[in-house]
């Protein structure tokens, strides 16, 4: 940690968020919020002087409220950066008629009160994302009475209970009596592995952390009479089972079986009942103290860093890697990484491993200082742009610049064009080719899906960061769907124009599927929300022509969401089993009369 | 005036004949326990402007890529169809293989047999071969309009952002750090260290956290 602190490569800025992105890979300019310390960090010496005159006395919250500390205080003795902050709700205020008197204490005048919160740019090439994980709450799972039992303790109180540096100094009591223990009992899986309650997945460390804690506890106090509660354990890492077995060794007692219910005595220990699975018989245990293992969830800052940054999330509320086996420190997002717990729950090893992986794809990307770009980007056709201003208008990235005014055609900058396509599908006179996913490759590969039986098949179009991988998922998982499903990528949702749906039910397509990213996780900033616009425009145009709107569907299909695919496939059948071959034949007429109407009066339009 | 040259070059390519080989990849048994991989190579044979087509066993293994690197060379082939898994996974190998193989990397186009068919119509047989035989000729219908496209070479920030100050922020900034890049760390809290930091000793060393 100090090393941080002293490395004169890094900038550390605490007490503060990312709340705003600009740019693309390479060059991001990432906006931070920093929220006043009222203390000049670079000053303060962590004397402590301030401290003693403080007169606010509130729960400390590193040591989970198990001791107190004053208004201005630093956050653990080993804190880094090393100074004081004062949180402004609890403080009194600078005014010397009220208090002030840490003012007046600090002889290297430190503590400022007009400090404000900052907002500071920072250009930067890459990004790794180490949000970390909040603990698992267990005040829900009702039959361990955490919030009714003060000695029924969370996993992380013991962890400060037996921490040296924790406001016992080590020394395990009971926070009822102050005592010691003679008896502790470990309930494994709060939190994790249920169906019911918490997490479905398995949290990774709780089961070393408690045969850690046993050690400790052994070492100390050898007579200590210590239970284990659990399911598995799950002792797969390297040295792992040797601490287990020494845990054993040692005599803590491992029962397999999960508490059902747990009382309170009248001298405040603890009545744990207990369907012990190997023996199957109901066990009571008789503790003074009871340590919940927590489960890990992911850390609160998480949804909100998602939609800044445009990533994904597992069903589990986990960061999706770009691939879990090949790529699995990389968002889909280029330039984006991951470490440690923020894309799943890992103990302290894993961390680091994945975060020096991190770093090395970082520096991969960005070491001989140039980034490639993919050349699919959009670009317009002079000769046929008519300054309209529309491709301008729906650019997510302020990529186009035209002068409506002035009538000079649209200019695209490639730097900074995504490649959405939403440009393309939007512009009325056909004068933006979208490489790679120009008009006609995808019209092609429409007109040869539906070239043979064209009724019993259903036409997809699917997004490649959240619908195609989403696909994709249902692929790795092994789920199920109807085989008629013929799926077309496009890069967004936002690239399917609306002459590739025209074309699709005029050669025969009984029903059409637009697929992408939710609303707000679009990869492409908010580029869906013009497919929103776009599926609603068409299914006006259908109503108007007698085409039932049915036929064409709208999901928002995340990568994570593979068994919705599936389910979304389903029900795209039963729809497709409605549309009878004279109903498609009906569309078929209609979709030509247009065509030729519109023929005509393009030509009209041209002679006048 | 390069945006015209592209264009330009889409219509030269559009009149001239593409030359197109398809490969149809096992992936050991994963697709071809499935999918009958000959028949769908023998099918996308007939379609037009497919010079080759193959069954092959691993198309993303060292042999497998030769493989078709000397089909581009001995039958000068232009477009490259490989129906083998996901385009998320194997396009960035394939992309490489055709630059390998002198071909502008754009000029491939891949089919997903494994994880959009074989894997999700494990009891179908006949209507995923039927599947499969669609999903090569869409992309063979596609690969014929491709054309080639630069890539191309910005300045990049030398710089890393690290959002996060516990173990995983830490050790992914020393790393930066240490290697020569600058870094800004932000962590919300006021002192870095994390979860970790309010453990005691921890496994598998059993020694002191911070």
């Amino acid at each position: 940690m100090t090393d941080v602190g002293r490395h004169p490569r890094i900038k550390l800025y605490t007490m503060s968020e990312l709340v705003d992105i600009k740019g693309y890979v390479g060059n991001f300019d990432v906006k931070i919020l920093k929220k006043a310390r009222y203390v000049d960090e670079t000053e303060c010496t962590s004397c402590g002087d301030c401290v003693d005159v403080c007169p606010v006395v509130r729960p400390d919250k590193f040591n989970l409220g198990l001791s107190s500390r004053k208004a201005i205080f630093v956050p653990f003795p080993q804190a880094v950066p090393s100074a004081y902050v004062i949180n402004v709700n609890e403080c009194l205020g600078h005014n010397p008629v009220v208090c002030a008197k840490c003012i007046e204490a600090c002889d290297k005048d430190c503590i400022n009160f007009h400090m404000s919160d900052e907002e500071i740019v920072e250009s930067v090439g890459s990004i790794v994302v180490a949000t970390g994980l909040e603990v698992y709450d267990p005040t829900e799972l009702d039959e361990y009475a955490y919030t009714r039992f003060e000695n029924v303790l969370t996993s992380l109180e013991f962890e400060r209970l037996i921490n040296a540096g924790g406001p016992t100094q080590g020394e395990l009591i009971r926070p009822t009596d102050r005592k010691r223990p003679k008896s502790v009992g470990f309930v494994q899986c709060v939190g994790s592995r249920s169906a019911r309650k918490g997490a479905s997945y398995c949290s990774n460390i709780c089961c070393m952390n408690t045969v850690k804690g046993t050690l400790m506890l052994k070492e100390h106090y050898p007579d200590m009479d210590i239970k284990v509660f659990y399911i598995d354990i799950r002792a797969s890492g390297k040295g792992f089972e040797d601490l287990y077995r020494r845990s054993q060794r040692l005599g803590v007692h491992y029962l397999r079986g999960l508490p059902g219910t747990v009382e309170e005595m009248p001298d405040r220990s603890l009545r744990v009942a207990v369907e012990n699975t190997v023996t199957s018989k109901l066990e009571i245990h008789e503790l003074d103290m009871l340590v919940l293992a927590l489960g890990i969830k992911p850390a609160p800052s998480t949804q909100r860093l998602q939609e800044i940054l445009g990533l994904q999330l597992t069903s589990d509320g986990f960061f999706l890697e770009a691939h879990p086996k090949l790529q699995p420190v990389d968002a889909a997002t280029r330039g984006i990484f991951y470490a440690g717990c923020a894309e799943g729950p890992k103990d302290i090893k894993e961390s680091v491993t994945q975060a020096s992986a991190a770093a090395a794809r970082a520096i991969r990307l960005m070491h001989d200082g140039t980034i490639t770009t993919e050349p699919i980007t959009s670009q317009v056709i002079p000769g046929k742009c008519k300054s309209c201003g529309k491709c301008a208008e729906v650019c997510p990235y302020n990529a186009i610049t035209v002068d409506v005014k002035k009538k000079t055609p649209a200019t695209v900058s490639t730097a900074a064009c995504a490649g959405c396509g939403t440009c393309a599908a939007e512009c009325p006179f056909d004068a933006i080719i979208m490489n790679h996913f120009t008009d006609t490759q995808i019209i092609n590969q429409v007109d040869a899906l539906l070239e043979d039986r064209p009724k019993e098949k259903i036409l997809v179009f699917a997004c490649n960061w959240c619908s195609y991988a989403g696909a994709d998922f249902a692929g790795v998982s092994r789920i199920q769907y109807p085989p008629n499903v013929r799926l077309i990528r496009t890069m967004c949702s936002g690239r399917v124009d609306e002459k590739f749906i025209w074309d699709g039910f005029e050669k025969g397509a009984p029903v059409i599927l637009v697929s992408g990213c939710h609303i707000g996780d679009c990869h492409y900033i908010d580029a869906n929300q013009w497919t929103d616009k776009r599926i609603k425009k068409v299914h006006k145009k259908m109503e108007k022509l007698g085409i039932r709107t049915e036929r064409l569907q709208l999901e928002w299909i995340s990568a994570a969401e593979g068994v919705r695919f599936a389910q979304v496939m389903q029900r795209m059948e039963t729809l497709r089993q409605d549309v009878t071959t004279e109903e498609i034949a009906e569309t078929i007429q209609i979709l030509k009369e247009r065509k030729q109407e519109k023929g005509r009066s393009k030509k009209r339009d041209d002679i006048l | 005036m390069m945006e015209t040259n592209v264009l330009v070059k889409e219509y030269v390519n559009m009149k001239e004949e593409p030359r197109i080989g398809v490969y149809v990849c096992h992936c050991g048994l994963n697709i071809a326990q499935t999918v009958d991989c000959e028949k769908v190579a023998e099918l996308a044979s007939y379609l037009d402007h497919v010079v080759v087509s193959k069954n092959i066993i691993y198309a993303c293994s060292e042999p497998g890529q030769q493989e078709i690197k000397d089909d581009i060379f001995e039958h000068g082939l232009d477009r490259v169809v490989v129906a083998s898994c996901s385009p998320r996974l194997h396009e960035p190998t394939f992309r490489q293989m055709l630059k390998e193989a002198d071909l502008n990397p754009y000029l491939l186009e891949m089919a997903n047999l494994r994880e959009q068919c074989s894997w999700v119509h494990i009891k179908e047989k006949d209507a995923a071969t039927e599947k499969a035989t669609d999903l090569v000729k869409m992309a063979v219908s596609r690969a014929r309009l491709l054309y080639p496209l630069q890539e191309e070479k910005l300045p990049l920030t030398k710089r890393a952002l690290v959002i996060g100050g516990g173990i995983a922020g830490i050790q992914a900034a020393l790393d930066l750090g240490d290697s020569g890049f600058d870094v800004v760390l932000v962590e919300k809290r006021p002192s870095i260290g994390g979860t970790m930091a309010q453990l005691d000793k921890t496994f598998p060393t059993m020694d002191c956290s911070i």
